[in-house]
C-alpha cells in the first residue's frame, strides 16, 4: 500500500528527482564507481563516460559551489518572469549543475562578467508552483554564499 | 568509397511563405536543383529529405508527390539544426558507396515566426524547469558558450557584436538572404537583449526556406556535366557529443566541432589555411566566435584578435579567411531543416563561380567548408573542392 501512502502525502514535491527535500535539502548525484563520473539523472542504464553498467551509486552533493558561467535571460516563454540569471555551478564533487542565480544584480554582471566567475554560491530552495493535486512544487536556486 | 560531385543546386530565397506548404517549398528547390543539374526526376535514384517540424509526416515522399513519384527509396532525416546537412550526407553516402549514381538531398523548413521552443513534453506543467532551474533556451545556452570564451580569454561583448555587423554587411550582397540590411556596432550593442551577451541582432531569425542538391558519381559526372566545373565532396563528417565533464549542463559545442573539424581536414588532406571560404553555424554571434577557433581559422584564444584584424570578412571589405559571406544564419535566416543544404549551396556557388554568388564571389576559391551543429548533439562538416 506504499503507493496509496505516497498519493495521499500532502508534503511538498521536488521539481526534479535529484533534489532531496526534508530537514537538509540537497542534491543527490549518481557516481560511477568505476570511472568516477557523476550524473544527476537517477534513471540511467549505464555510465555515459565509461559505458559500464551497474556501477552507479547515490552520493549526496555539497550545497556550496562556484559559478562557472552564466547568462541573463531577457526573453523567455510566456508566464516566466524575466530577466533572470541562468547559471552553471561547479560543485566540489566534480559535477556541474544548472539553475537560477538569485540575489545578484544582473546589470552589474552584464557590465562586468568577471564579477560572476568563481563566485562562491550556496543552494537554497523555494516553492515555485503547485501541481495538479495541489502539492507545493519546490525548486532549488543558488545565491552568493553568506 | 568513390568520388561524389555536386552536379546541381537549388535554393528558395529564405523568408516567410505562409501561403505555401512544406512540400511546395521543398519541391521548388528540388526542381531548381534538377534543372541546374540537367536531370529529371526519373534520373534520380535515391532521395534524402531533411525537415524537423514535420518529422512525423513523410515530408520527402510528399515532395515527390509534387515533383514526380518514381518509386525511389526516400529517407526522412531529423537531426536538430544539422538536419539538412545530415540529409546531404545520406545522399552522399548512398552515392559514394556505389549503390546509386544520382541522388538528391533536400532540406526544407517552415517555421513561420516560431522559434525552436523545445519539446512540449507533456505531464504536469508545474514540473517544467525552464526559468526555474536556469534556462535551456538557445540564446542563453549559446550565450553561456560565449561567456565561457570571455572567462577563458577576456573576450568582450564588442567582439561578438562585430561579427553581427560583418555578417549583416555580407548579406547585402546576397539576394537569397532573409534580411539584407546593414547594422552598426551601436545598433547591435544597443538592440534589445535576448540572452546576454546575445542581443536581438546577434540571434538568427526564424523563417522558412528550402535548398536542394543533386549528387553524382564521377562516371555520371563525365556523362552529365558537359564540361561544366563541378565541386567534389572532399570530406563528409558527422559527429555526436563526446562525454565531457559539463555536458549535463553546458552542451559542448566546441569539443563536438573540433572533433568533426579534425576528421574533415584529415579526410580532405588539407588544413585550415587552404580553405578559401567557410559557411559556419552562426545561430548566434557567440557561436560564430568560438567556431573560428574550433575550425582552426585562428589559434585558441585568438578569436578576438582575428575579428579585430578583419578575419572572417570578405576580401572586398579588406578581410581574410572569409566566413559566412552569404550573411550567415544571422541575416540569411535559419529555417532549421534547410540550413545545412543551403550552406553547401553557398560554398558550391563560390567554387564553381556560379552566377548566384556573383556579387559576393570569393575570388579564386578552390576549397570551401560548410559546418553545422545541432543540439544536442550533432556536428556535420563538408569540405568541397574544385
Amino acid at each position: 500500500m506504499a503507493e496509496e501512502a505516497q498519493a495521499t502525502d500532502s508534503g511538498p514535491r521536488p521539481i526534479v528527482p535529484f533534489l532531496k527535500l526534508g530537514s537538509n535539502p540537497h542534491l543527490e548525484g549518481q557516481k560511477c564507481s568505476s570511472c568516477g563520473a557523476i550524473f544527476l539523472d537517477a534513471k540511467r542504464v549505464a555510465c555515459s563516460k565509461c559505458g559500464l553498467t551497474g556501477t552507479l551509486k547515490p552520493i549526496p552533493l555539497s550545497n556550496k559551489g562556484k559559478v562557472y558561467v552564466f547568462s541573463v535571460v531577457h526573453q523567455s516563454f510566456p508566464g516566466i518572469k524575466t530577466p533572470y540569471v541562468t547559471v552553471i555551478v561547479d560543485l566540489p564533487e566534480g559535477v556541474s549543475v544548472r539553475s537560477n542565480l538569485i540575489d545578484v544584480n544582473h546589470e552589474e554582471l552584464q557590465k562586468d562578467p568577471k564579477k560572476g566567475f568563481d563566485m562562491p554560491v550556496e543552494l537554497v530552495t523555494s516553492v515555485v508552483a503547485k501541481d495538479r493535486e495541489g502539492h507545493d512544487v519546490v525548486a532549488f536556486q543558488y545565491r552568493p554564499s553568506k | 568509397m568513390r568520388n561524389v560531385y555536386v552536379l546541381g543546386t537549388g535554393m528558395v530565397k529564405f523568408g516567410r511563405y505562409p501561403e505555401k506548404s512544406v512540400p511546395e517549398l521543398g519541391g521548388e528547390a528540388a526542381l531548381m536543383a534538377m534543372k541546374d543539374a540537367g536531370v529529371a526526376i526519373k534520373d534520380v535514384e535515391m532521395f534524402a529529405c531533411g525537415n524537423l517540424y514535420q518529422a512525423n509526416a513523410m515530408v520527402g515522399q510528399r515532395i515527390l508527390q509534387q515533383v514526380g513519384q518514381t518509386g525511389i527509396p526516400v529517407i526522412n532525416v531529423s537531426n536538430a539544426c544539422a538536419t539538412g546537412s545530415t540529409a546531404f550526407r545520406e545522399a552522399y553516402m548512398a552515392c559514394a558507396s556505389g549503390m546509386y549514381d544520382v541522388t538528391m538531398a533536400v532540406g526544407v523548413e517552415q517555421m513561420g515566426k516560431q522559434g525552436l521552443l523545445g519539446g512540449a513534453g507533456g505531464g504536469d506543467p508545474a514540473y517544467g524547469t525552464e526559468g526555474k532551474l536556469g534556462s535551456g533556451l538557445m540564446p542563453a545556452v549559446f550565450g553561456q558558450a560565449g561567456i565561457e570564451h570571455m572567462r577563458k580569454y577576456g573576450t568582450k561583448m564588442e567582439h561578438f557584436a562585430k561579427i553581427s555587423v560583418k555578417s549583416h554587411k555580407h548579406a547585402t550582397k546576397n539576394p537569397f538572404s532573409q534580411y539584407r540590411n546593414e547594422v552598426s556596432l551601436e545598433d547591435v550593442m544597443n538592440a534589445r537583449m535576448v540572452g546576454y551577451p546575445n542581443t536581438l541582432y546577434m540571434c538568427c531569425p526564424t523563417g522558412d526556406g528550402a535548398a536542394a542538391a543533386i549528387l553524382v558519381s564521377e562516371d555520371k559526372l563525365k556523362q552529365l556535366a558537359g564540361g561544366r566545373k563541378r565541386a567534389k565532396i572532399a570530406a563528409s563528417v558527422l559527429t555526436s557529443d563526446p562525454y565531457t565533464d559539463r555536458d549535463l549542463t553546458l552542451p559542448d559545442v566546441s569539443t563536438l566541432t573540433r572533433r568533426a573539424s579534425k576528421q574533415a581536414y584529415e579526410k580532405a588532406g588539407i588544413g585550415p589555411k587552404d580553405v578559401a571560404l567557410t559557411e559556419l553555424h552562426d545561430c548566434f554571434a557567440t557561436a560564430e566566435l568560438v567556431h573560428y577557433e574550433n575550425l582552426g581559422l585562428c589559434g585558441d584564444g585568438e578569436a578576438a584578435k582575428f575579428i579585430d584584424t578583419k578575419g572572417g570578412c570578405h576580401p572586398d571589405l579588406g578581410g581574410h579567411a572569409p566566413v559566412n559571406v552569404s550573411g550567415g544564419l544571422l541575416s540569411k535566416g535559419h529555417p532549421l531543416g534547410a540550413t545545412g543544404v543551403a550552406n553547401i549551396c553557398e560554398v558550391v556557388w563560390h567554387l564553381t563561380q556560379d552566377e548566384r554568388a556573383k556579387e559576393r564571389q570569393v575570388p579564386n576559391a578552390k576549397v570551401g567548408q560548410a559546418h553545422v551543429i545541432g543540439l544536442g548533439s550533432a556536428c556535420t562538416i563538408h569540405i568541397l573542392t574544385v
